[in-house]
């Protein structure tokens, strides 16, 4: 009786589908799409080599929206660039990033946008910032947030604030798909303007102690892949096999410190498509002399049986404890969760975002375009959605800078941090 | 904090019997009869009476989860162990802010805080309020205690329980003229409050001195009578208990409920046919006090119009959403605030407390608290209490009414609108919403996306006996929303085409154990099995530091009759004249507990939050409630 049951409430939701939110949301969507078909090009381009112009409008237009092509979000316009698609010239551009000297501050870069004359910018500011290769987006945001506050004319704490308020609404607005510029941009005002620097009868120590915790800030921010590296050490052990997800600038620096620590291990990285970044995971640790493999991201349920724990990084950890990351990252969670494999997310806590998505589709949608290879019909609707949410009970441990944390404890983080 | 409140506590009530020590031990060794049996074979003298432990031992095989539930029960014994209690939120004021203690303590508080760092066991019981033996040597003295607040000067009965509590009788030889002191003062303050004294002894009385009385075996005969007539005895003893969280009174113990009855206002018949797990809740037989309360309005003095209005309005089922209620309750305190006049000789921030208390013990009688009154009684009365000596009865007047006002506007008013805002963003177009019973924030977030121009459908889930869907959807219909009804029954058959589930709570538990309207929980569940997420809304006033793993401990019972019969429809009497059967038990319970595995969120005023943050912000404004 119980299987009639089952197919019975299938058959409804068969029934019912077209009915549901989340076809309503689809078609609208597919409805845009169309739009943007009629106004041009559907070509998928996975590199965005429009940046440059983007950079342009944005110092033009005060409020801009900044992304020429809608159909590839602003963020992962910025990580293809960051990241190195594979694509026929992937070698060559991995070796570039590889020989380029990681550790250079590029105090002259901010010297440099500091000129005399030329308005100050924010967006100016970040987008030099954000040309390192190694520096996330949010610490780009960081750092070109304190730099306003450094180059601020303002001669009050009220004028100053408000000028900061300006320049991290403009950053955010640049990229509204990216979960930590936005949560970082929060974070940091949270973090400088609530002090008792305010309460300073002079303007300038004020200003130099703004200053002070924005850079402290910034370091921070910084370090925060180390401190991750260093904490995540104690659950790698020898002889284990790790699955990760994509390429994930912490994932990296925690197995690169594994290996540094002569730990013996092997990853199983996924291809991680559309943008195949797992290839190039799996190239950076071949050059670390870990033990690689190569999966497709359909045989993660295949391959789980040998794994040990997974290691994901996150595009942003929301208020429940769960992740937005990379799409694919749920149905891993759940293959390592049916199996009682551990999860565990390294994530900066600048990545923390007071967000709270229900299901899939209650979020900002991230589009990335698909190359299939082949031309795919007009009348065939692709899933171009760049990443999903994993909710908290799949994940096992989260390893930030500010300690190891339950998926619970990230509640506690964010409403101490906000309210 | 419980710690320091254990501590404030229980240090008075072990000096008396350190007071006691040296005179008893000579003369009082016969009487000892009633305790000491049982004390020897057990903890020394938690045992209660043979009839009243085999109560103990049925209602805890029921499962009572609270450890030490049966000395809570059959002592005086005040430890915030589990904080179940709904009238402990009212009755304890934070101690430190207390006016009663001030008011008992008077003089003696500095010497009896010194006392507090000598004695040993006083010590000991605070800090380890959960602990076996500290619990039983804390009771122990605290049941002593109790004993002689009940007989007063009869020294010779407290006396004779004395031997058979042997730990803390060694210290305080000297404690004697201290003791003189305090009953001098006692005296002195019974003289003063004269005619008031008798209200106060149903609030108070009604759960700790029924127990005490029964305790007392053979004494009970010439204590209680002495303890009738002496009225005088007992406001210091109430002022002192309020500091504690009340013992739950348990209804199936019948020697304290018989006690509790004598002194109701509200003549409550009990209902005879309880259900087995049910009967350590209070339930009475519906439609027979109004009329007999209704002539003892005239009576009845310390009673505010107002409050009395809002209590018959909560027994005749009139207010029954919880923030109504609450909303009700302050605005009757207000009232009653406004008219109140301090008598001569009074400080009004004591005075106007023990009013409070009254009037609180009245509306319990009416119908117990939801737990959301009790954090705005706590609220009032720290207020009462943090008010300075030196403002003058009219501005100390103005400033709580403001404060009511205040905590009626941020907690309740301006919460909704912060819970509504955040709400509407998880509504989409082409959503199906599903809401059960009636909670005002919900339909107050329906509402709002209508007005919104967001474009969904409503599905209203109902239950017997009650109905209370159908105002709701009588108010959605109406502004022109798209609706479904039907009752809890067919919840699973509607489930699949559901998107959102919003429900509203009664109070949320510390363990995220959403604390609702029955039915609740089943209507989560559903949700949960077809993975449609389920978002509750509710007050942050609500949260309650309290954990609660069942439905059973702490609930409220309904009247039987509801569910037996039907309205309207006269063809089903199977049930008529069957109420009294001895092998029928109507159950109408109340509410229910869903647990946290069930809800995907929670919204409160401050924001979005999983229920595993529940605790956090109980933690980290649990106070501001207090305070703001």
């Amino acid at each position: 009786p119980f299987d009639t049951h089952q197919t019975y409430y299938t058959s409804t939701h068969n029934y019912m589908w077209w009915r549901s939110a989340s076809f309503v949301l689809d078609k609208q969507q597919q409805q845009q799409l169309l739009q943007y078909d009629d106004v041009g090009k559907h070509e998928s381009r996975l590199f965005s080599p429009t940046t440059p112009s983007s950079m342009a409008e944005t110092i033009q237009n005060p409020n801009p929206n900044p992304n020429p092509n809608p159909n590839i979000s602003a963020y992962y316009q910025t990580r293809a660039a960051h990241h190195g698609v594979v694509t026929s010239d992937w070698l060559a551009q991995a070796q570039a990033a590889v020989g380029r000297d990681r550790d250079d501050l590029p105090s002259e870069i901010s010297s440099k946008s500091n000129d005399p004359g030329k308005p100050f910018s924010v967006i100016d500011e970040f987008n030099n910032w954000r040309k390192q290769p190694d520096l996330a987006e949010a610490v780009a945001a960081i750092r070109a947030l304190a730099s306003v506050i450094r180059s601020s004319e303002a001669t009050t704490m009220m004028e100053l604030e408000i000028e900061l308020k300006k320049a991290s609404d403009s950053l955010k607005s640049w990229d509204t798909t990216s979960i930590s510029l936005t949560a970082g941009c929060d974070l940091f005002m949270r973090y400088v303007t609530r002090t008792s620097a305010l309460e300073y009868e002079d303007f300038n120590s004020a200003k130099s102690r703004l200053i002070e915790r924005a850079e402290k800030f910034g370091e921070i921010s910084y370090k925060a892949r180390k401190i991750i590296a260093m904490l995540s050490q104690d659950f790698i052990f020898d002889g284990c096999t790790i699955l990760v997800h994509g390429f994930s600038r912490v994932v990296f620096e925690v197995l690169k410190m594994a290996a540094q620590n002569r730990k013996l291990f092997r990853v199983f990285c996924t291809e991680g498509r559309p943008d195949r970044t797992g290839l190039r995971l799996s190239n950076e640790l071949m050059k670390l002399d870990v033990p690689v493999k190569l999966v497709i991201d359909s045989a993660v349920a295949y391959s789980m049986d040998e794994v040990d724990m997974v290691f994901v990084g996150a595009d942003g950890v929301v208020e429940s404890g769960g992740i937005i990351n990379m799409m694919g990252t749920y149905q891993i969670a759940l293959v390592a969760n049916s199996m009682n494999k551990p999860v565990y997310v390294a994530a900066e806590s600048y990545k923390f975002a007071r967000l709270y998505p229900l299901d899939q589709k209650d979020m900002v949608p991230a589009l990335h375009p698909i190359d299939f290879g082949v031309p795919i019909p007009s009348k065939v609707e692709v899933e171009t959605s760049a990443r999903d949410y994993t909710p908290p009970q799949y994940l096992t441990l989260l390893f930030t800078d500010l300690g190891i944390l339950t998926p619970s404890a990230v509640s506690d983080e964010l409403i101490q941090l906000y309210l | 904090m419980d710690q320091r409140r254990t501590s404030r506590l229980i240090d008075p009530k072990v000096r008396h019997v350190g007071f006691f020590t040296p005179a008893a031990p000579p003369d009082s060794l016969p009487p000892p009869v009633s305790v000491s049996p049982s004390g020897n074979s057990l903890s020394p003298v938690m045992i209660p009476p043979p009839r009243h432990a085999s109560d103990n031992l049925s209602s805890r095989a029921v499962g009572v989860p609270v450890p030490a539930s049966t000395q809570r029960r059959s002592s005086t014994d005040n430890l915030p162990v589990g904080s179940y209690n709904p009238s402990e939120s009212l009755l304890g004021t934070s101690p430190v802010l207390s006016p009663s203690s001030n008011l008992v303590n008077g003089e003696f508080s500095e010497d009896s805080a010194n006392w507090i760092r000598r004695s040993n066991s006083g010590k000991l019981a605070s800090s380890f309020p959960s602990g076996g033996f500290d619990l039983t040597a804390a009771s122990e003295a605290k049941k002593v205690q109790g004993v002689s607040e009940k007989v007063g000067g009869t020294v010779v009965g407290v006396a004779n329980d004395l031997p058979s509590s042997s730990k803390p009788l060694k210290e305080k030889t000297t404690k004697a003229n201290r003791r003189a002191l305090q009953e001098s003062q006692r005296a002195a303050k019974a003289a003063a409050k004269g005619g008031a004294a008798p209200a106060h002894e149903q609030q108070v009385g009604k759960a700790v001195k029924a127990a005490s009385h029964k305790k007392d075996g053979p004494l009970v005969t010439s204590s209680v009578a002495a303890s009738e007539k002496k009225g005088g005895d007992r406001p210091p003893e109430k002022d002192r208990k309020k500091d504690v969280p009340l013992p739950r009174m348990q209804f199936d113990d019948k020697g304290r409920v018989e006690k509790a009855k004598r002194r109701a206002v509200v003549k409550q018949t009990e209902a005879r046919n309880r259900v087995e797990l049910f009967r350590h809740l209070p339930q009475y037989e519906h439609g027979t006090q109004l009329p007999d309360l209704e002539t003892k309005f005239f009576q009845l003095d310390p009673m505010h119009p107002a409050v009395y209005k809002v209590g018959l309005q909560y027994l005749a089922g009139d207010i029954l959403e919880s923030n109504a209620r609450c909303i009700a309750m302050l605005q009757a305190f207000q009232e009653a605030i406004k008219d109140y006049s301090t008598p001569p000789e009074k400080t009004l921030t004591r005075d106007l407390a023990a009013k409070i208390n009254s009037f609180v013990s009245f509306l319990i009688e009416c119908r117990p608290l939801s737990i959301s009154m009790g954090n705005a009684i706590r609220f009032l009365k720290a207020h009462i209490a943090k008010l300075p000596v030196t403002l003058a009865e009219s501005e100390a007047k103005a400033s709580l009414c403001s404060d009511i006002d205040r905590f009626i506007n941020e907690k309740i008013v301006v919460a909704d609108k912060v819970i509504v805002r955040h709400a509407v963003t998880k509504i989409r177009d082409g959503d199906v919403l599903l809401t059960y019973g009636s909670s005002s924030v919900v339909e107050m977030i329906l509402l709002h996306a209508h007005e919104l121009g967001k474009n969904f459908r409503v599905v209203v889930v109902d239950s017997r006996p009650n109905l209370e869907g159908q105002a709701l959807l009588r108010s959605l219909v109406g502004k022109g929303l798209s609706c479904t009804y039907t009752h809890i029954n067919a919840v699973s058959y509607i489930m699949p085409e559901v998107t959102r589930v919003f429900l509203g709570a009664a109070s949320v538990l510390s363990n995220g154990t959403v604390y609702s309207r029955v039915g609740t929980a089943c209507v989560a569940m559903v949700a949960h099995a077809f993975h449609v997420p389920v978002l509750i809304c509710c007050e942050a006033y609500k949260f309650h530091e309290r954990v609660q793993l069942d439905s059973i401990c702490s609930n409220e019972l309904g009247d039987p009759d509801a569910i037996s019969k039907v309205s309207g429809r006269v063809d089903i009497n199977y049930l008529d004249n069957w109420a009294n059967k001895e092998n029928l038990q109507l159950l109408n319970l109340l509410y229910d507990a869903t647990p946290s595995d069930y809800i995907s969120m929670i919204i409160t005023d401050y924001g979005m939050v999983p229920p595993t943050s529940v605790p956090v912000i109980v933690r980290e404004y649990g106070s501001e409630h207090l305070l703001i």
